[in-house]
């Protein structure tokens, strides 16, 4: 039914009618009318952040957390020229947002006018489309079609651009159920010679490995539960990368853990030498693949994505199946158990065999200390003592981020928010309050490192307005440590500007916010610290001090293969040591 | 022991071999920056262009069609093709090159000046390539030259010794042969 109303009451009602609970921004000039229209309506939280970054980053936590669409609210000009790193984040990592920008009245579009930017040409190249709206009549069905677009297919993010007198102009309303798209259709449901070509060579593989990725996470909870199934029913190892973590349980015996760049040794190892690789909804990144001519030589390789794009972008596949993890997995399940097939069970036993050969490396151990707090240990024991608990993980991004992958393991999908393919440093505490908004009492923990925290830190003030108990541990060790590590194994041990000079006693500044701030720099104190940060009722910043200069290992260095790793025992302490002056010493 | 490596961390530079050129077929919904959209895939991604033509061939649908000769090895060509695909107002991408020898012709202005025997070879020129001249005064020439491009560079390159002194080039039409659209 069409219905008569304003632009901005528009906005609201394509909101409410797309089921929208929350959407995080922040108010300007050029989108006042739709704030007027959400001060006079109850269905629609407002999250106000505390800069437009933010906003994209609580939405994509949110977003991640759920499996609903993030929506964001912003002015025009720097509310949209802010949220760009956020765009692009979600579009990396396929995770579905709208963000609605204001922008100028039509008739100074291009004019220069005050807080005018380009916002549809800044946004075209990280956004998975976007639109400008000049006619207040195409507005309700370009609303729709952004949330039918950031959440079908590949999902990602859109943004629709709205000058100000379309918002307080008046036109017709369409509802979400008239919206058809004409050009833009995903193919969810695979092509059956595919399937059964994939689960043929599966079925008579001697050394598989499964390989799983976001994908997994974004084709929802059923995806996941079908992994599990079809995990099981084959015997087969798995591993995953970073954005796939949760969506097959760390806990299970078949679990090979991460692979990639700071993956285990036995994942890599086993990628290297199968001889098939089934990738579920995975993109084959350089931090999984390294050294491309040297990517698993031997190995026939199936692969699993929506987006067609994917297929063959960075390695060749034998057998690309184009599809909905979900609904191939479906599939191949079906046809795998009309099957039945013959396995060769002595060389997977052998297979196995030789991947608890690699496993037996411990490529994760780490010398603990009584000291110092080894970051590993820190992760370690907040995982150990919040296994009870319904906790969900945001990160910032850097070596806290990747001990945080290593050392925390999940056995759901969706209970990890990490920024894998952008690296944005100041993602992990707006995802952090994000995912809490969405699920209110549940254990919320960003994982963070002293450096990226303070890319977002006035979003402390966010989850003191909106009483979001939030926790930040940070795991403080003074360093930019992945540019100093990086400093360290390729530029000669010159540390340049990776060394944090001036940083705030954060313990202050989490009381400064109205947090509760926690210090702990002591391992015998480390559980008690720990447990103060989860039992306290309000937000939480603990300053973890651990080990200045303690490294990520294992890693794959320089354009390495797989087989080419970098293990932690086989870097001294010597050399670590030397890479700093007596006066950084005395930080330790 | 860790040695310092002066090498890039990132994986070498993969060498490009066997590179195709294609002819490509875009239908786009006519919208504003559509255009925009699948140029700066092609400069966003670091893929060539060798010619770009673009109008609206169907007005009741607001249906433009683009036509892009691109180069690259099989498999950045088929990434072409599916990041193209890729884009929401994008209906199909058509590869005429692969769906067999397209029709493909381009126009081109011709402006040459010049007095004496330059000027009478010029027409005579013009005449062997079915060029038409289309503007003229005592002392130059526009022609209009059709044909595929090899036919309009080599009529530019005897231009050149005979007083050409600018040039405009459509960029290539395509179309597939036979009863069948693309």
């Amino acid at each position: 039914m069409a219905r008569q109303m304003t632009g901005a009451e528009m906005v609201i009602k394509a909101l409410q009618d797309q089921g929208v609970e929350v959407i995080f921004g922040y108010p300007g000039g050029a989108v006042l009318p739709i704030y007027d229209e959400l001060f006079q309506q109850d269905k629609v939280r407002h999250i106000l952040v505390r800069q437009e970054g933010g906003a994209v980053h609580a939405a994509e936590g949110y977003a991640r957390s759920t499996g609903k669409v993030g929506v964001v609210l912003v002015t025009s000009g720097p509310g949209a020229t802010n949220a760009v790193t956020g765009l692009t984040d979600a579009l990396m990592d396929s995770i579905p947002v709208v963000c609605l920008t204001g922008q100028v009245p039509t008739h100074l579009i291009g004019n220069d006018a005050f807080q005018e930017c380009d916002t549809v040409g800044i946004t075209r190249p990280c956004t998975k489309h976007n639109w400008l709206v000049k006619n207040v009549n195409d507005l309700a069905r370009v609303l729709h079609e952004a949330f039918y677009i950031a959440k079908s297919g590949r999902p990602g993010p859109v943004v629709v651009d709205i000058p100000k007198d379309v918002q307080f102009g008046t036109g017709n309303y369409v509802g979400p159920s008239n919206i058809q798209h004409k050009t833009y259709k995903p193919k969810m449901k695979p092509e059956q010679p595919a399937v059964r070509e994939a689960v043929e060579l599966l079925a008579n593989a001697k050394k598989p490995v499964f390989y799983t990725g976001g994908g997994v996470i974004n084709s929802g909870p059923k995806a996941s539960q079908l992994l599990r199934e079809f995990a099981r029913l084959t015997g087969y190892p798995v591993t995953s990368t970073l954005m796939g973590l949760g969506a097959f349980p760390a806990s299970d015996k078949q679990w090979l853990g991460m692979l990639g760049m700071h993956g285990t040794y036995e994942a890599n190892l086993a990628m290297h030498d199968c001889d098939v690789m089934f990738c579920v909804g995975a993109r084959f990144d350089d931090r999984i693949t390294g050294r491309l001519d040297a990517f698993s030589p031997g190995s026939k390789k199936i692969h699993i994505d929506i987006d067609p794009s994917s297929i063959n972008k960075n390695v060749h596949v034998d057998v690309p199946i184009i599809g909905d993890v979900a609904y191939v997995l479906e599939d191949m399940l079906r046809v795998w158990k009309a099957k039945a097939p013959q396995l060769d069970k002595a060389a997977h036993k052998a297979w196995w065999k030789e991947i608890d050969g690699w496993r037996a490396k411990r490529s994760l151990a780490y010398k603990n200390h009584t000291d110092f707090i080894m970051p590993q240990y820190a992760v370690q024991r907040l995982y150990e003592l919040t296994r009870d608990k319904d906790v969900y993980i945001t990160t910032e991004v850097g070596q806290h981020q990747m001990w945080a992958a290593q050392f925390f393991h999940f056995d759901e999908p969706n209970r990890w928010m990490t920024s894998g393919g952008l690296g944005t440093m100041g993602y992990g505490l707006p995802a952090a309050i994000g995912a809490q908004l969405a699920h209110p009492k549940s254990l919320v923990i960003d994982i963070a490192g002293d450096a990226s925290i303070l890319m977002n830190i006035q979003e402390c003030s966010t989850a003191v307005q909106y009483q979001l108990p939030v926790k930040v541990m940070i795991l403080n060790n003074q360093y930019m440590g992945m540019v100093r590590q990086w400093q360290q194994l390729l530029h000669g041990n010159r540390l340049s500007e990776s060394y944090t000079e001036a940083l705030p006693d954060f313990v202050k500044l989490a009381e400064a916010y109205g947090w509760t701030g926690v210090y702990c720099d002591k391992p015998a104190d480390l559980d008690d610290a720990i447990l103060k940060m989860v039992e306290t009722k309000g937000p939480v910043i603990f300053d973890c001090r651990v080990a200045n200069l303690a490294n990520c290992f294992p890693m794959i260095p320089s354009g390495k293969a797989h087989n080419e790793m970098l293990m932690g025992e086989e870097v001294s302490d010597e050399l670590v040591g030397s890479a700093i002056g007596k006066e950084g010493k005395s930080l330790v | 022991m860790v040695q310092t490596q002066k090498q890039s961390h990132y994986p070498s530079i993969t060498t490009h071999e066997n590179v195709v050129k294609r002819t490509l077929s875009i239908t786009v919904d006519n919208e504003p920056g559509v255009l925009a959209r699948v140029i700066g895939l092609f400069s966003g991604r670091g893929y060539n262009i060798d010619s770009l033509t673009v109008t609206e061939t169907e007005h009741a649908k607001h249906v433009s069609r683009i036509t892009i000769v691109t180069q690259g090895t099989p498999m950045v060509i088929a990434q072409i093709k599916n990041q193209l695909d890729r884009l929401v107002p994008v209906h199909r991408v058509h590869d005429l090159t692969e769906e067999g020898n397209p029709l493909e012709r381009e126009l081109a202005l011709v402006k040459v000046v010049g007095k004496g025997e330059k000027r009478i070879e010029a027409l005579r020129m013009a005449e062997i390539f079915r060029a038409n001249v289309i503007d003229a005064s005592i002392e130059h020439f526009v022609f209009e030259v059709i044909g595929k491009s090899s036919k309009v560079e080599q009529f530019i390159s005897i231009m050149t010794e005979l007083g050409l002194v600018e040039v405009s080039r459509t960029g290539i039409a395509a179309i597939g042969r036979g009863a069948t659209t693309g």
